[in-house]
């Protein structure tokens, strides 16, 4: 083909890329290699450590919550204070500390540079900047156990007027360290996510066009803009409310009397605290849900063996989705008393947005089909995230319509749904993705066997969890509730469906035990991985190490000459073909 | 070619080989840079302008009465804009003296501003309009805070640069540090326009 004549001439004149090996920053001590490093792939791990190392805090929470609901009474410890500051401190830590932290500054940092082909990102010294800054918001966080009062019980929401009031758990010391801790967040996050997204922009070797970009690139890109420009809504709504605890404004208070006093407070209004929330707290959903997407459309044409069907509707239906996230915010507030016209809008919305994302699942399903599937771990927590996500899709269009959500919003039906959506899929798609990356990351494949079980009661744990919860909610059993006791509407079989809940929820608590052995173990232990175990064409597996060294790409960067899913290649001699392989008789490709 | 061929062409087949000069944007880093972080603090601006709006609709709302000195201030921050302006036009025409002076003369103007607003809110709180007696005045002092501690980080960057002024680096390679100055000071006082437009009209 003359195209590809002109363009193996054409390579003489593109420019040098931007980053020369010597315009690297090279650490000469041991701290500032592995403690203070400016290496992406390094603050990933810092990153993605301190995440798990959170997570797994959250998780010990939830498990002593399931304990409570499932056999109340039995704890003495767990009071009804506690109990709600555990569902608090839950849920902030999983969505923002754990799954906004690992999916943007843990697989951001590693995977952006080695898959567009950059050396590291664009600032490296503000990137380790931003680690730290999260590291001590984690902790400010985590102080908030060890002040007088506790942590916050505020829900995660915060929802004023009874997040400062007195009576609510944590008024005091717990809401000041969280709203400092969350504004501490945002500012680190920025800090990263605009080195994500300029070295997306700016940092792409020679021939990644965008529309080039492996999905997984796509997904963590659009979630970056999505945090940026949602994050400052946190930040503005922490600042004033912490201004509402300390100095006494009214901007989100009410004039209010409480315990018999009144307070100070004049005529605020606690539902523009909810609007602010939710402006970030929608895009949050999908700043967690648009990575694991990619990671998992990644993951489905490696292993599956095929091209990703439909790549340009993928690359589209992630920016439709990312634009669409920021007009739905309300329907988290159809029972907050807003105009009724206003759910209607956002009840529309709402349901658009389901359009881009089946499309997304269409071409997954498409993918798949007559592919030569391999079932391999990664793939089966990637098909297992498709299957949850179908699930916890569906109940959101029944939530996304205001006649149907008024009835079932406090229940657990909504726990069941933001679960499956947004908590369990994009933990599926993280254990798939660190399945997949993990041998690049160490040089050494993880243990399968113990991958698989990991897996199977993961996922079908994961549903004895979740399932019995829809049931729940449609009785009409109320979320955040300590203990429902004898209730007329509440069957005592709930109570039996709530203790199974429990015991199963301690069995996938404890499984995740096994899977932290395994990245340990298999460290030194595993099978050595080889630079590409799975045949896979983007660049992070063409590098001349493994794992990959400073600088990530040897002398020179790859130059690429196709897009991220040349899989089967008819006329191909090997089922794939890298990123970086010029086109040739071998390739399949005509010339 | 036809609306149905485009749609159907699929770039990334169709150029398979080809090692196209993907080269990002058409600005240079730094810019893409600054100009990503002026959206998310546009971002922050307007969603306290929206607070306000809101806000100001409940019944407990008394405006603030604006202080005369906010006029002063408001030319001093549009002569501090001005000066860093110059600074980065004299420093593509390799004027030194310009670019000196007009660096000087922004960071100063900028100070004075600060200084200026800080005599603002004493004022205001001498006339017993303090931060919890009314929620426009929470809005008042919250907006010209954070406005101020932007401008308090644009003041961090200009110190690097007049670091470097002193040091005697070469003004090609100050271009860009100044040209980003005059562009983050643009933007604040864009805001602090849009802020001040807001205390006056409301």
């Amino acid at each position: 083909m003359a195209m590809t004549d002109v363009a193996h001439d054409a390579v003489d004149y593109v420019r040098p890329a931007e980053v020369a090996e010597e315009a690297l920053y090279h650490p000469k001590t041991w701290l500032g290699k592995y403690v203070f490093s400016q290496d992406a792939k390094i603050i990933a791990l810092q990153y993605s450590m301190t995440a798990m190392a959170v997570g797994l805090i959250a998780l010990l929470l939830s498990v002593l919550m399931r304990l409570q609901l499932g056999f109340p009474g039995v704890f003495s410890f767990i009071t009804p204070d506690a109990y709600i500051q555990f569902v608090t401190m839950h849920g902030m830590i999983m969505v923002i500390y754990l799954l906004t932290a690992l999916f943007l500054g843990g697989f951001g940092n590693y995977l952006i540079p080695l898959m567009v082909g950059a050396r590291d990102m664009v600032f490296p010294y503000v990137n380790m900047v931003s680690y730290w800054v999260y590291l001590f918001a984690v902790l400010l966080l985590l102080a908030s156990f060890f002040v007088p009062g506790g942590p916050t019980g505020s829900g995660w929401t915060l929802y004023p007027p009874q997040t400062i009031l007195p009576g609510t758990p944590g008024a005091d010391w717990g809401i000041l360290l969280m709203l400092i801790s969350l504004a501490f967040f945002v500012i680190g996050f920025t800090m990263g996510g605009l080195n994500y997204v300029v070295t997306v922009l700016q940092a792409r070797t020679r021939g990644m066009s965008l529309m080039r970009l492996p999905l997984t690139v796509w997904g963590i890109f659009m979630a970056t803009i999505l945090a940026l420009l949602a994050f400052p809504a946190l930040l503005v709504s922490a600042v004033m409310m912490t201004l509402d605890s300390v100095l006494g404004t009214s901007f989100f208070m009410p004039a209010i009397v409480s315990m018999g006093q009144t307070l100070d407070y004049s005529g605020g209004s606690p539902v523009l605290f909810q609007h602010l929330f939710w402006f970030f707290g929608h895009p949050e959903v999908y700043i967690v849900a648009l990575p694991a997407f990619g990671i998992v459309s990644e993951l489905i044409s490696v292993h599956a063996r095929k091209n990703i069907f439909g790549y340009r509707l993928m690359v589209w239906a992630i920016v439709v989705i990312g634009g669409l996230s920021f007009v739905v915010w309300a329907h988290h507030m159809y029972v907050s008393g807003m105009n009724p016209y206003f759910g209607f809008f956002f009840a529309t919305t709402t349901l658009i947005i389901a359009v881009p994302t089946a499309i997304k699942v269409y071409n997954w399903v498409l993918t798949l089909w007559r592919g030569n599937i391999r079932l391999t771990v990664p793939m089966l927590f990637a098909i297992a995230f498709v299957f949850t996500f179908i699930n916890g899709g569906l109940t959101g269009i029944f939530l996304g319509n205001v006649i149907v959500d008024i009835p079932l919003s406090d229940t657990y039906f909504v726990v069941a749904h933001f679960h499956m959506v947004m908590a369990v899929s994009p933990v599926l798609a993280v254990f798939g993705a660190v399945y997949h990356w993990y041998p690049k990351i160490t040089g050494r494949m993880l243990n399968e066997t113990l991958g698989k079980f990991h897996f199977w009661v993961t996922f079908v744990g994961l549903y004895c969890i979740y399932y019995p919860m829809h049931y729940l909610g449609i009785l009409g059993v109320p979320r955040r509730y300590y203990a429902t006791g004898v209730t007329d509407f509440i069957p005592e079989s709930a109570q039996v469906m709530n203790a199974g809940i429990s015991i199963a929820a301690i069995i996938v608590a404890s499984t995740q035990l096994v899977f932290l052995y395994n990245l340990a173990v298999s460290t030194t232990r595993g099978k050595p991985a080889g630079d590409n175990p799975w045949g896979a064409t983007t660049l992070e597996w063409q590098t001349a190490t493994t794992p990959p060294s400073h600088g990530n790409f040897g002398k020179e960067l790859p130059l690429v000459y196709r897009w991220a899913y040349d899989y089967s290649v008819p006329g191909a001699k090997e089922d794939f073909i890298p990123q970086n392989v010029p086109a040739s008789g071998d390739t399949g490709d005509a010339r | 070619m036809s609306l149905r061929r485009q749609l159907s062409t699929k770039p990334w087949l169709a150029q398979r080989g080809v090692v196209t000069d993907a080269g990002g944007f058409v600005g240079s880093t730094p810019k893409v840079t600054l100009g990503a972080f002026l959206c998310v603090a546009s971002m922050v601006f307007a969603l306290f302008i929206a607070a306000y709006f809101i806000r100001m609709t409940y019944a407990d709302w008394r405006p603030i009465p604006v202080p005369a000195l906010l006029w002063l201030n408001t030319v001093v921050l549009i002569g501090s804009s001005m000066a860093l302006q110059w600074a980065a036009v004299s420093s593509r025409r390799e004027h030194s003296d310009g670019m000196r002076l007009g660096l000087t003369l922004g960071g100063g103007c900028a100070l004075v501003f600060l200084v200026g607003q800080w005599l603002a809110w004493r004022q205001l709180s001498g006339l017993g309009y303090f931060i919890d007696s009314n929620p426009s005045n929470a809005f008042f002092y919250t907006l010209t805070a954070v406005h101020g501690l932007h401008l308090l980080g644009g003041l961090g960057a200009w110190v690097r640069a007049l670091v470097r002024v002193r040091q005697g680096v070469e003004i090609a390679r100050l271009r860009m540090t100044l040209e980003l100055c005059a562009i983050y000071w643009h933007f604040l006082l864009l805001v602090w326009l849009v802020l001040f437009g807001l205390l006056l009209v409301t």
